[in-house]
């Protein structure tokens, strides 16, 4: 023991002391509990402040319910479109090379730096009762704005980069040396896709449908522009949150957030899984969600 | 200045990488720490540095037990084998980094600290590259830059750590020339590590063969060369044919054949006979030689090579030979080693090798 | 084989199918998002120039734009400072939960910004849990700007920790090796080496928390009492003008934060385009 300690006498030359190192893991974890972790018991703890039964009540109330299966419907549309054009334009860009491509993808990433209010914003100009297709619209009696297409338009917008941003940087990496052996010998393009590229992209893929999910059932602004909040009818789960909110129905609303919250909790679980389990093929690609 | 390490033993989470090592560097003196992978080479450099700690034994800097120094305090230049350039600075900044992150009131003026980092861009041969950024050097000249950094501090021991593995052949042939008048020139007693022989046997004052963890054998090239103490240091340095032989009556024989070499002091039984491609000639077929079948000549530079097999065992043999040489190479060949080592052929243990070095011819 | 095959723009390639994707990606591209974002800008210079910068002028969206970017402002730098520290306590030290908390960083990324909007509500109000401890003490964080600020801290901390940890963790320890044999200190060897290198990360993550803090709509009506000239943001002001029907007005605040969100973008892309040149690798 003699001899260990007269060979440490100094710091290692790469770490912080051992006050410094507990002083600033501590204020990691106070930040972190602070921030992060208490909002999230919160959620729980006022969702059943009410009891179980209360919680249950809440939560199959028929305008809930009308709630949760418009979320659903719209993340059931919003969500594989979002996925086929992530993969077509993911095939476009990262398997050819052609002028204006990195502006392309500055395009697609638009979406990320809109304000979620300005995404809904934009449907209402040109779909609204004064937009530019409004009277055409009313003439023929579409709906949009206040109705469930504009839920999923608002939603599209704001989900639109999910998917391609996880796709582009992970193909881009393999390039094109599988699809182009798999053309040699004879494969079709489909059959390329399928058997080649799909396989090698495939967790990159479920990762991007998995965050673009989280955001398309959980996103507020957008659809709170469009919706016109009709109970019942165009309420969305973040949406009827809002109006039990405001209501003072808290325990309600957080039963409702509970939902949300758990979905937001599988979803990490399931990245966290992804990333610890299948990291090397999932892109570089940092947090710009 | 002189560094004495005594029975340094370093382990990493329970797994060894050196046991019980000792060494005397001498001052002002050029030596090489060779050896294969994991051998425990770069553990010592970075014991040495002080970016490790001993499990066991010390390391003397002079008088100075540096145990009890960081590796703030010992004063050693350090190359890394990436070179570890500020990737944030311009060359003059990096090679100045030494002086300006000392004490106040140790710090020499800035417009000094500007002009010895010129003063270290004209020894390293790179004058008025002080604004550049390491990404805009070439490999050599990253290599240059970190040196320069290093000497910066004027430190009491250089190390450098496989200084040339990542550059190519050409470059690596001649920033070794200059490292090797560079340090004739400035007399920093230098330590660097590598795992090419080549490198080592052509620059050092001294070698040091390491083998997984342990010291081989330390001697000047010649004595590494021509004396290698162990079939390992043999074989590491240097291209090697074996052939199992025997010792019996002080006669050594292969396949029950005697060969006319000396048993060397090897005592009788079991035998391993190492030889050199350049270090085997092809005789007249007479008793005392060994014979082989010849089973390839290839062309190799300026040289012809045989490749024989030998004996029942049609154990391989590869002999050099030059260009113009007479002989009939096919068929049966007849061999016999100019230089050559013969050791027991039971398993050794390093410590008993010192008792029963072999002799040359 | 299409015609694009033969476009000169593009480098020829054996590999099928370009055409199709990508004139699928670059319509769906324009129906969703560049013809709607069109449309916004149309509808704002059919406003005329004065008209348009007497609507974007007015006091109350000058209020609302000025709290928006003040609190993003300071949100994103808050989230510099513990960012860091998170980011670093994450890469380099060891200790229990490291795992559970690394992967609850993305909480605010999937969590709703209603669901967050209500908690953080309900856990500043002055009679509930931290409010109800800060109250005592005269601190009042809820239905004030500071609690926007709060909000967009929550917000924006998954940009900085998820921008700096994989630099963090790329950084060559050699060169923490190399400034210790050259005689520094852990400190300098830090403020020296360390940090530099972090820079165009921890600018790159800034500039993401900031942009998303200047839209962020959600999390914060619940929480910051939205008084106007003091704690409404621009969005709701876009909101609440899109109530009234003043589609003029709301065009015009919108106007003025697409333009600020380019410009986030753009200092984001020279940001990067920096770091690439001075260290070779983008963050």
């Amino acid at each position: 023991m003699s001899s260990e300690r007269r060979h440490r006498p100094v710091a290692s030359a790469t770490t912080e002391s051992t006050p410094l190192r507990v002083t600033l893991i501590a204020v990691a974890l106070v930040f972190f509990a602070l921030f992060l972790l208490l909002p999230l018991l919160l959620v729980f703890t006022e969702a059943l402040r009410a009891g179980l039964a209360g919680y249950v009540k809440a939560i199959t109330e028929p305008d809930a319910l009308a709630a949760i299966r418009l979320t659903l419907t719209v993340a059931a549309i919003a969500v594989p479109a979002n996925m086929i054009f992530g993969i077509a334009a993911a095939w476009a860009i990262a398997k050819f090379d052609f002028k204006g491509k990195s502006f392309v993808i500055t395009l697609i990433d638009l979406p990320f730096s809109v304000s979620p209010v300005i995404s809904g914003l934009v449907y209402v100009l040109l779909f609204g009762a004064q937009g530019y297709f409004g009277p055409w619209l009313s003439a023929h009696n579409v709906e949009i704005i206040f109705a469930l297409p504009g839920i999923v338009l608002a939603t599209m917008f704001v989900t639109f980069p999910f998917v391609a941003r996880e796709l582009i940087p992970l193909m881009q990496q393999q390039g094109t040396g599988d699809e182009e052996a798999a053309l040699s010998l004879g494969a079709s393009g489909f059959k390329t896709f399928l058997y080649v590229t799909l396989p090698n992209a495939k967790w990159a893929l479920l990762y991007g449908v998995l965050l673009c999910n989280a955001r398309a059932m959980g996103e507020f602004g957008a659809v709170a522009v469009v919706s016109g909040k009709i109970r019942g009818v165009t309420n969305t789960m973040p949406l009827h949150v809002e109006i039990l909110y405001n209501e003072y129905a808290f325990t309600a609303a957080f039963a409702v957030a509970s939902l949300l919250a758990l979905l937001a909790l599988f979803t990490l679980a399931v990245k966290a899984l992804l990333e610890w389990r299948y990291g090397d093929q999932l892109a570089a690609s940092n947090g710009r969600h | 200045m002189e560094i004495r390490i005594r029975n340094v033993r370093k382990e990493f989470e329970r797994y060894p990488a050196l046991h019980g090592v000792s060494l005397d560097i001498h001052s002002g003196e050029l030596i090489a720490l060779l050896g294969p992978s994991g051998s425990g080479k770069t553990t010592l450099l970075r014991l040495i540095a002080g970016l490790e700690w001993p499990t066991e034994g010390s390391i003397f800097f002079g008088e100075d037990d540096a145990s009890s120094m960081n590796v703030q305090e010992r004063n050693i230049g350090f190359v890394f084998q990436s070179y570890a350039l500020f990737k944030h600075m311009t060359v003059a900044d990096n090679i100045g980094f030494g002086l300006r992150v000392r004490p106040r009131g140790a710090r020499p003026p800035s417009a000094e600290i500007r002009r010895r980092a010129s003063e270290l861009l004209d020894l390293v041969q790179l004058s008025g590259l002080e604004s550049r950024f390491p990404a805009q050097l070439s490999g050599g000249q990253r290599q240059r830059v970190a040196l320069a950094r290093a000497l910066a501090i004027e430190p009491r021991v250089l190390l450098l750590d496989e200084p040339f593995g990542a550059l190519d052949a050409k470059v690596r042939r001649e920033l070794r020339q200059w490292l090797r008048e560079l340090h004739d020139k400035t007399g920093h007693t230098t330590v660097f590590v590598t795992h090419d022989q080549e490198e080592a046997l052509e620059l050092a004052d001294r070698v040091v063969v390491m083998s997984q963890g342990r010291i081989e054998q330390v001697g000047t090239p010649d004595e590494i060369y021509d004396r290698p103490n162990s079939p390992f240091v043999f074989s590491f340095i240097g291209e090697t044919s074996e052939l199992p032989a025997s010792v019996a009556d002080g006669r050594v024989s292969i396949d029950g054949q005697s060969v006319d070499i000396g048993v060397a002091g090897v005592a009788d039984g079991a035998a391993r006979l190492l030889m050199r491609p350049n270090g085997i000639d092809v005789v007249e077929e007479r008793p005392g030689t060994i014979a082989g079948d010849v089973i390839a000549v290839r062309r190799s530079g300026g040289w012809r090579r045989v490749e024989l097999l030998i004996g029942a065992g049609r154990h391989r043999v590869e002999v050099e030979l030059p260009v113009d040489a007479t002989q009939n190479l096919t068929g049966r060949l007849h061999i016999l080693p100019r230089h050559w080592q013969l050791y027991p052929a039971v398993a050794l243990s390093q410590a008993s090798l010192g008792a029963s070095l072999p002799a040359t011819e | 084989m299409t015609a694009a095959e033969s476009w000169s723009w593009r480098r020829p390639s054996v590999i099928p199918g370009f055409g199709m994707t990508f004139g699928f990606a670059l319509t769906y591209l324009s129906l969703i998002v560049l013809i709607p974002l069109a449309a916004l800008i149309v509808r704002s210079t059919s406003l005329g120039w004065t008209e348009f910068w007497h609507l974007a002028l007015d006091a109350r969206t000058v209020a609302a734009l000025r709290t928006s970017f003040g609190s993003a402002l300071a949100a994103a730098i808050v989230n510099c400072v513990f960012g860091l520290v998170l980011a670093w306590v994450l890469v380099r030290y060891r200790f229990p939960g490291k795992r559970l908390i690394d992967s609850m960083i993305d909480l605010p990324f999937a969590l709703p910004t209603a669901v967050a909007g209500i908690a953080l509500s309900t856990l500043y109000a002055p009679n509930d849990w931290i409010g109800a401890l800060l109250a005592p003490y005269g601190i009042k964080i809820a239905y004030t700007p500071a609690s926007i600020v709060v909000a967009l801290v929550f917000i924006g901390l998954p940009f900085v920790v998820r921008t700096v940890e994989p630099v963090l963790a790329d950084l060559d320890r050699e060169l923490e090796e190399a400034a210790a044999t050259l005689g520094a200190g852990r400190l300098q060897t830090v403020l020296r080496v360390v940090l530099p290198q972090l820079v165009p990360a921890l600018l790159t993550g800034f500039a993401l928390a900031l942009a998303r803090g200047i839209g962020e709509y959600g999390s914060i009506v619940f929480i910051a009492g939205n008084i106007p000239f003091v704690s409404e943001i621009a969005p709701l002001l876009i909101v609440i003008r899109l109530e009234e029907f003043n589609y003029p007005a709301a065009t015009a605040v919108a106007s003025v934060m697409l333009m600020i969100s380019f410009a986030m973008l753009l200092a984001i892309n020279l940001i990067q385009a920096w770091s690439r040149r001075r260290f070779g690798h983008v963050v």
